[in-house]
């Protein structure tokens, strides 16, 4: 588990995640995995023609919109010849949940046997810092200087209604969870979905030593629940079991602070915010119920 | 060999079922769609031994077929029209990445307004892809152009994306009498694929990053071998002379050696320039006709061989609005320096009919002097 997967040096901003998270899940994967990259922050992450990349095993660049479609060809050309390989989707939140939906759905629809990355810093932050789908209720970006006021898409409920085999959520601040997942993800036939939090800060408007910091208050706080769903089956993972109880959570204000993103935030957009973390745990608690 | 009555949709569909692509995605649109059905039923009764992925859009296929065509997959797709345009970006991607895999459009029109109707709009519009890119004016040559397009790409020296285009409706739906090779002919005209960019023993990047320094090099050397994939091209042909027994070149010349009036188009409707040629003929007039068959990489010295000193008129079926005729820049680009009096006629855009009376009018017109520089048949 110590071969170096992805080399320091690389292009990402002081405090990023990135490289910390591909090295996470290409502990796991190995050699032999091939890694597909929409127009993101990690296009840059992976280097130039140049000085070359850093990553350990294969790179295929694609358009914004495309990865799942690649990543379906790479798994059938492989397939046809015989061979087989962990075949790895690495796309951020804007290529996820908004130009590359279409394309994420029908992966899944068709069950493509691929795991389909989400690393979600909540925002178009390679362009600098525009709103996505998936940026949270209140928070500021370049496109909502005065907060967002929609709710933040609810991504891995929407890839568990496709009845694939395996969804899961994590956190690069939880790795013994994080590699667990990628393990399960790799010995199952299908698409299996993974959404990671990943904290952005410039961004996110935090200090760059502070990354790790807030990937774990993301999952205390409750924003971001660690969950894993097999088979139909629903079950929160890792601190996040014992969450369901709202008591238990720490209060969302230690996660918000340190992140400029939020600072001036209204009372109302907050209690919204608070709303619609709320709405996220209330439907874990039904999904959990009605889990066979 | 034998001989078959096959609408030009069943023909292409034959013939990519003969060169054995293991990976296939196709998203159905007129008047490609029924090719498709034929492949799903070549793939579900097991004459072709492939993976038909069952895409959600155009952009898809073309990017599913490249992802396979990377891991070292033979791979097909096919489409028209909109679904052209949808595919636009991956078209660029797979050019710019200098892949080999191949791609049959069924012309079509373009929206807005709707049309399902044959024009060249689309695949002209995507003649700046990096994409060696060929048209076929009947069935048969629907046919054997799938074939050479398999064998082109993937030539060691070549290894590029082919597009061929046969027109909506006038070929993909009408049944016409050609000749097929037999499989094992097929199976020794286009050898194993040798071509694969994913290697797990020594990992790279696909696609990385090139900055103002090499970016435009890369281009450079790109054109550099699509021109110079030209004599290579020329030698596929002759070989599957050999082997069919039809003639193929970059352009056929029809009766032009000695004509003083060439009408030059490329597509379905050079059977009817030809029709038209043979009754000029008759009437004593020195009229001739030159088929575009390859039109990129663009064949400038043949063009410029077979019309120096003549009176050209070229037909154009999509426009470049605000400019010219799209082909008829292309052949006064090929003609410059010469003598030759290029005249440019716009016909048959969205379906419009047009009959080999149209073309004879065209070229009396031009003897009489009454033809203008540009005409448009509305």
């Amino acid at each position: 588990m110590s071969d170096e997967f992805m080399l320091r040096g690389n292009a990402a901003c002081p405090g990023c995640p990135i490289p910390k998270e591909l090295q996470f899940m290409l502990e796991v994967t190995g050699k032999n995995s091939v890694v597909v990259v929409p127009a993101s922050c990690s296009t840059i992450v992976m280097g130039d023609d140049i000085h070359g990349m850093p990553s350990a095993v294969p790179v295929v660049h694609s358009p914004f919109a495309a990865p799942a479609s690649i990543a379906s060809g790479i798994k059938a050309g492989l397939k046809m010849q015989g061979k087989d390989a962990n075949v790895i989707v690495w796309a951020g939140d804007g290529s996820t949940a908004d130009i590359g939906f279409a394309t994420v759905s029908g992966a899944a629809e068709r069950n493509e046997d691929i795991i389909y990355v989400c690393y979600d810093n909540e925002a178009y932050m390679n362009t600098g810092i525009q709103r996505s789908s998936l940026t949270p209720h209140g928070a500021w970006s370049t496109t909502t200087p005065e907060g967002k006021r929609e709710y933040k898409k609810p991504l891995p409920f929407i890839m568990m209604d496709h009845n694939v085999p395996y969804v899961a959520t994590l956190s690069v601040a939880y790795p013994m969870d994080f590699q667990a997942k990628f393990k399960k993800a790799a010995s199952i036939k299908g698409f299996k979905y993974m959404h990671m939090i990943s904290p952005c800060p410039p961004g996110w408007r935090f200090d760059p030593s502070l990354t790790i910091e807030l990937a774990k208050l993301a999952v205390e706080t409750g924003v971001w629940p660690l969950m894993e769903y097999e088979s139909g089956k629903l079950k929160l993972t890792g601190p996040s079991v014992l969450l369901l109880n709202k008591e238990k959570r720490k209060p969302i204000e230690e996660y918000l602070k340190p992140q400029g993103r939020f600072n001036g935030m209204s009372d109302e957009m907050l209690n919204e915010l608070k709303h619609s973390i709320d709405i996220t745990w209330n439907e874990i608690a039904a999904r959990i119920k009605r889990s066979p | 060999m034998k001989t078959l009555a096959l609408a030009g949709n069943y023909a292409v569909a034959y013939a990519v079922k003969q060169a054995k692509p293991s990976v296939l995605a196709v998203y159905p649109i007129t008047p490609q769609t029924t090719m498709l059905e034929q492949l799903a039923e070549y793939v579900q009764s097991g004459e072709l031994k492939a993976e038909l992925i069952k895409v959600e859009s155009e952009h898809s296929a073309m990017a599913s077929i490249f992802g396979a065509a990377l891991a070292g997959a033979r791979v097909f797709t096919a489409t028209a029209s909109q679904g052209l345009l949808y595919m636009g970006e991956m078209i660029y991607w797979v050019g710019g990445t200098k892949v080999p895999l191949v791609a049959a459009i069924a012309t079509r029109a373009i929206g807005s307004p709707w049309s399902i109707w044959d024009d060249h709009q689309d695949i002209l519009s995507k003649r700046d892809s990096i994409w060696i890119q060929m048209m076929a004016e009947n069935v048969q040559e629907a046919y054997d152009l799938t074939i050479l397009a398999f064998r082109i790409s993937e030539d060691k020296n070549i290894e590029m994306p082919v597009m061929i285009g046969f027109d909506g409706f006038i070929l993909t739906h009408t049944m016409e009498r050609l000749e097929v090779l037999d499989d094992s002919d097929v199976d020794s005209f286009i050898p194993k694929r040798s071509f694969n960019m994913l290697d797990f023993d020594n990992p790279r990047g696909i696609g990385t990053v090139a900055g103002p320094g090499t970016y435009i090099k890369y281009r450079h050397v790109q054109n550099e071998k699509m021109v110079g994939a030209i004599p290579k091209i020329k030698e596929i042909m002759s070989q599957y002379e050999e082997l069919s027994g039809r003639r193929y070149g970059l352009v056929e010349c029809y009766k032009c050696d000695d004509a003083e009036h060439v009408i030059v188009a490329m597509g379905a409707w050079a059977g009817d320039a030809k029709a038209a040629v043979d009754e000029l003929r008759a009437k004593g007039i020195k009229a001739g006709m030159l088929k575009i068959t390859v039109y990129r990489p663009f064949p400038k010295e043949e063009i410029k061989k077979a019309l120096d000193s003549k009176s050209v008129i070229v037909f154009d079926r999509s426009y470049s609005y605000g400019a010219s005729g799209i082909l008829a820049a292309d052949v006064k680009n090929a003609l410059y320096g010469s003598d030759s009096k290029v005249y440019s006629v716009i016909a048959g855009i969205g379906g419009r009919d047009v009959t080999p009376m149209d073309f004879e009018k065209v070229v009396s017109d031009e003897i009489e002097g009454s033809l203008e520089e540009e005409r448009w048949i509305v």
